[in-house]
Order: structure tokens, then sequence, then C-alpha cells
């Protein structure tokens, strides 16, 4: 398979992420609002602040991943796309792995390039802030791709959300820990290398398992 | 011996016999246990005292609720290789057993943790690393239902269940190593019954009392014959279930 | 040119839940055949093309294809926020294809509507766009769901001059059909 088809996917997902409302803004305000949120519910006493910040930050991005993931597969799949897709077989795990990094880039990055400035709003030292957005970048990925086997497993589900939700949380558990200590312990600790290793493993396995979830929701 | 009872005939002639042998079985063991775990034996106050007789249940359903869950993926893997229909009956039935012993297990493990090792009931949950795999567990068995129970057909149920419980075994080491390393002072007991058997003198506290060890194998002898017999029961009347369904659709048919 | 079929589907059978829709059904198409997959509402039309199609397993029996076809489902694979040129464009993009897509928006009478957004085009017009497809590439059979549904007669014109330039040329249609067939079809496999 060449890249032309990738490409295709990559400018036609990304151009559906944007025309159903999925663009930029959407992304950035949706955690921007969250990070607001945060000393509403807990006061605005500096301290705990900068010691929690970060965490529900991360809980954001767990909960962006799994609300725009319920529709990705599910509209290929209602308008019959997904069955263009599976005629030329052998490509589907590429094509659905392309899709969910697509949606992670419009609407998981956006966490990273707005983490100084919420970082800064919620108090967190500056040598976290590098720290962060590798990890929310790399984590990000992870949850995309668990949840992007979730919502491929639960395509033809109506209202799936909820269970998308409970499909996936478990797979988050090694990211969300492994992420939340990166921050705390920096980059010279051993759960950076664990991220890493998380990010690669589910850039592994998790396209694989989306193609055969595909086929599957295609019957 | 598995392939041998992968005929659904066979299955039904052997598990007939074998369902009310491991009930019985088990239950008299699990009972032996219970009996001599909960009235017999001495309390070890290091333990927490008479709440320590959790163990006699919390151990060895924390060994069935990772010994299911291996099996439903053995099963699924079987199932989507091979399309042995059985391996999928097997998985759909260990999934609501293997979903028992979680709660089970999470359960009496704060029951004893309550007093025995000296934190609250909410300190014990969030607190100890292996009971939050336990019950990370619990939710993988419960998004595996969840998944089948959403889903139209039965193909389409055992195929979307399969894949994901095959994901779901491959991320159990990682999800294990990670809340290990999320909660590192965990408050359990470094695994005592392996070190029973360890030759060099050990410092006093260390390796397990014979009396306990004694009822502890009894309740992993039970249990594991309990949960055969549980599953084994759930897959006759699956089988039972498959074979209502086909003579309706084909009344339905008819008519 | 080989005499070898261009799809070939033997003893094919098809379970739902536990309701069997078909079973024992065999599919030969040739080059220059039309075939017609007949039968009532909910007999499995859709469910065997699927299957010659690759997009269902067979529960049971072999399907052989000679190479690549087309496929044009009861839906018609349009994304909402896509216009008939930008869905060509896409596809033969993916398919490699340097046909001129203008040339067949023009063809398939869909030029004055090219850049309009799909969510605002008849059904009839996202039909002639799936349909479309057809002309970014040749392929040796094309495998159609009810093609001739929310085409207006002068649609249905269109696809079945098309059908038979495509038979002259050496192609195959397998096509599924409720209603009375505007073609002549050389067999018919009813379910």
């Amino acid at each position: 398979m060449t890249a032309s088809p990738l490409l295709s996917a990559f400018r036609s997902s990304l151009s559906e992420a944007w025309a159903s409302g999925a663009g930029l803004l959407l992304p950035l305000g949706f955690f921007a609002g969250t990070a607001t949120m945060v000393p509403f519910t807990l006061g605005s006493e500096a301290e705990l602040l900068s010691r929690v910040g970060p965490g529900i930050l991360w809980l954001a991005l767990a909960l962006s991943s799994m609300v725009t993931l319920e529709r990705v597969f599910q509209a290929d799949l209602q308008d019959g796309a997904l069955d263009l897709w599976l005629q030329d077989s052998g490509s589907i795990s590429l094509i659905a792995a392309i899709k969910t990094l697509t949606h992670w880039l419009v609407s998981g990055f956006p966490l990273v390039l707005l983490t100084p400035l919420i970082g800064f709003m919620l108090g967190v030292p500056s040598e976290k802030m590098i720290p962060a957005m590798l990890g929310y970048a790399m984590g990000g990925l992870v949850f995309f791709l668990w949840g992007g086997v979730a919502a491929a497993l639960s395509a033809s589900v109506s209202r799936a959300g909820l269970l998308i939700a409970l499909i996936a949380l478990p797979l988050y558990v090694p990211a969300l820990i492994f992420g939340v200590q990166m921050v705390e312990n920096g980059l010279d600790s051993p759960s950076f290398l664990f991220l890493a290793a998380c990010t690669l493993f589910a850039l592994g396995v998790a396209p694989a398992a989306m193609g055969a979830a595909l086929r599957l929701a295609a019957e | 011996m598995l392939s041998y009872l992968a005929n659904p005939l066979r299955f039904m002639r052997f598990s007939r016999l074998a369902v009310p042998i491991c009930f019985a079985l088990g239950i008299v063991m699990v009972g032996w246990s219970l009996y001599n775990g909960l009235l017999v034996v001495p309390p070890d106050e290091r333990q927490g005292g008479d709440l320590m007789r959790a163990m006699f249940t919390h151990v060895p359903s924390a060994w069935l609720c990772m010994g299911l869950y291996a099996a439903l993926a053995g099963a699924s893997f079987v199932w989507y290789i091979w399309r042995h229909e059985l391996a999928d009956v097997a998985a759909r039935a260990i999934a609501p057993i293997g979903a028992g012993y979680t709660a089970l297990c999470f359960i009496t493990g704060s029951i004893w943790g309550q007093k025995g090792w000296g934190a609250g009931w909410h300190n014990l949950i969030l607190g100890d690393s292996r009971l939050m795999s336990v019950l990370v567990l619990f939710f993988l068995f419960l998004g595996y239902m969840a998944l089948r129970a959403a889903l139209e057909t039965r193909q389409k149920a055992a195929r979307a269940a399969a894949i994901l419980a095959m994901v779901g075994i491959v991320n159990v080491p990682i999800i294990k190593v990670s809340v290990d390393m999320w909660q590192t002072t965990t408050i359990h007991q470094p695994s005592s019954v392996i070190s029973i058997g360890s030759p060099e003198p050990r410092e006093e506290g260390s390796g397990m009392n014979p009396i306990y060890l004694q009822q502890l194998l009894w309740g992993f002898g039970g249990h594991t014959l309990l949960a055969a017999a549980m599953v084994m029961m759930l897959m006759r009347s699956e089988v039972y279930t498959q074979q209502g369904d086909r003579l309706l659709a084909r009344k339905l048919e008819g008519a | 040119m080989s005499n070898a079929p261009l799809l070939h589907g033997d003893g094919l059978g098809a379970v739902r839940g536990e309701r069997v829709l078909f079973r024992d059904v065999s599919v030969t198409a040739n080059a220059g055949e039309l075939i017609l997959l007949r039968g009532a509402n909910g007999s499995g039309k859709t469910t065997l093309l699927r299957q010659l199609a690759g997009l269902s397993q067979a529960q049971a029996g072999t399907i052989e294809r000679a190479g690549l076809h087309h496929w044009i489902g009861h839906t018609n694979g349009l994304k909402a926020h896509e216009t008939p040129r930008s869905h060509l464009r896409h596809w033969a993009r993916v398919w490699g294809s340097a046909r001129d897509v203008d040339i067949i928006l023009k063809e398939i009478g869909l030029q004055r509507p090219a850049n309009v957004p799909c969510r605002m085009l008849s059904a009839g017009q996202k039909r002639r766009t799936a349909l479309a497809r057809l002309a970014l590439e040749d392929r040796k059979l094309w495998l159609l769901d009810e093609p001739f549904n929310a085409l207006d007669t002068d649609g249905q014109d269109l696809l079945a001059a098309r059908i038979k330039v495509h038979r002259a040329a050496g192609g195959a249609v397998i096509a599924a059909l409720h209603g009375a067939s505007p073609i002549e079809a050389d067999r018919e496999v009813t379910l």
C-alpha cells in the first residue's frame, strides 16, 4: 500500500473532524473550561491547585478522548464509507490508526499547546511544564488509541458513549499512572520510559484490534 | 481433554456428571476450609485478629479472578482462531463468574484489611495496589459483559467480545506493573504462601503457619471446583438456550 | 482472455442469530454477464452480496474473486461534509486514479451540484455521486446493491447504458434487486 491512501484518509478525516464541529476551538474551550472549574470545586489555595491541577487535566484529556471518539467509526459505518475502505483489503488497520491519530491531533493535542497557559493559571511550577506537555502528548496518544479500539468495538451500538467509557477506562490506567508520576518526578524518572513503552505498545497493538473490530462492525 | 470436549454433544454428556460432582466436592472443601478457618484455627493477632479469617475466602478468590480472566482470554483466542462454538460459550459463561470472584476478592480484602493493617476502609481501597488491580480487573469483566449485551446478534457479540478479551489480557500485566508503581507502599503482606517451602531459616513472622496453609489449600481447591461447576452450568444453560432459539427461529419461520 | 470466472461463490450460507437466512447458494459471474440476486425482503440479498464482496464472512462455503471490484452498497459512502467533486477526488487519490473528475461528473449529470455539500443534495444526486465512482477506475466486477434506488428515469437509463457498456467490455455485474429490472439478466439467483 502506498502512502497516498493514508494521506487522503488523513485529509478526509481532518476535514470531517473540522466540519463536525470538533475543530480546534472546541477542545481548546473544553480544556480551558475544565481548568477553570478546578478552582471553583477545590478552592483557590495555591499549593493545593498546583498539586492537583495536572491530575485534573489528565482526567479532562481522558474524557475528551472518549467523547470525541464515539462518532468516529459510527459515522463511517452508517454512511457506508467503512464499506469502501474495506474493499481494499489489508489497509483498514492503518486507516483506523490514521483516523484516531487525526482525532488526537484535533482534540487531544490542543491540550499540549494549552498546557503552559493552564499550568500558569493553576500555579504549576515552571520546571514541570515540559514533562507535563510531553506526558499529555504521549498519554493522549495512548488514550485515543485504546479509546479507538473501544469505539470500533461498539461502532454498531447506538448511543455507545457509556459503553466506550466502560471498555476503555481500565485500559487507560497505566498511561494515567505513569503520566502523572512522570510530571511529578521529571523526565529522568523511570515513569517516562514506562509511559513511552505504553505509547509504543498501544501504537503496535491497537491498530490491529481496531481493524478486526471494524471488519466485524461492517458485517 | 479439551479438544475431546470441544464437541458440544460430548461436552453435554461430560458436564451432566461433572457439574454435580464438582459442586458437591467444591462445597465440601470450601465448607471444611471455612469451618476450620472461621471457628477452629487460632486468630493471628499480627494480621488483624479474627478479621484475618477473611483470608480463607480472599486468597482463593484472588487466585480465581486472575485465573478466570486468563481462561476467558484463552477461550476467546481459541474461538477467534478455530471458531469452536463451545469456546465462545465458555468465554461467555466465565465472564459473570469471574466478575463475581473479583467482587468477592475485593470485598473480603476490604474486610480483612479494615482493622488488620491499621487503615480505615477508605485508605485501604485507595491505598492498596493489589486491591486496585483487582478492581481494574472487575471493570474489565464488566466491560466484556456490557459489550456482549450491547451487540445484536450472537455472532457479532462473540467476535467483538473475543477481540476485547485479547486486548484486555495483553494489557493486564501492564496494568499490574503500573498500579504497583503507583502505590509502592502497599499494606499487603508479601505473598507468603509460596515462601512456605523455603529451607533457609526465616525471620520471625514470615512464612505461614501450616494450620492456615492447610485451610487455604482446601479453599483453593474448593473454590476452583465451585467455579468450574458454575461455569459449566452456565455453559449448559447457554447451549440449551441456543438450541431453544434455533427451534424458535425455525418455528417462527414456518409460521 | 482466460475463461476463469470473475467471481465464483460456492455453497454459501448465512446465519443471523439462530436464524438461517439462506444455505447452499452458489453464484458464478463470467465476463460479460449480469447476475441478479432476487428474493423477498429479509431473504438475505444484501447479506449474500456483502459476502461476495468480502464485507461479511460467509458462515459456509467458499468465494473466489479474480481481482478488485467496485462496491455500491445501499448506503452511498458519502460523508456529510463532502461534495460530489471532493468525494470523487478523494477516492481517485486513494485508488491512484488519474481520471479527470470533472469529466466524470459531467457525464453522470452532476456538473451543477458538483461543489454542494452532500447534506444538501437529494437522494438521487447522492446516488449518482456513488455511481460515479464506477468510472474512476476500471474494475472488471461491479457489485451493486439496489443500484436503481432513488434514481429518476434519466438516471436509470444512464446506469443501464453504463452496465451495457461495461458488459460489452468484458466486465461482469452482480446486482441485488427487488423491483423489476430495466435490463435483461443472464441469470437470476433467487433466495
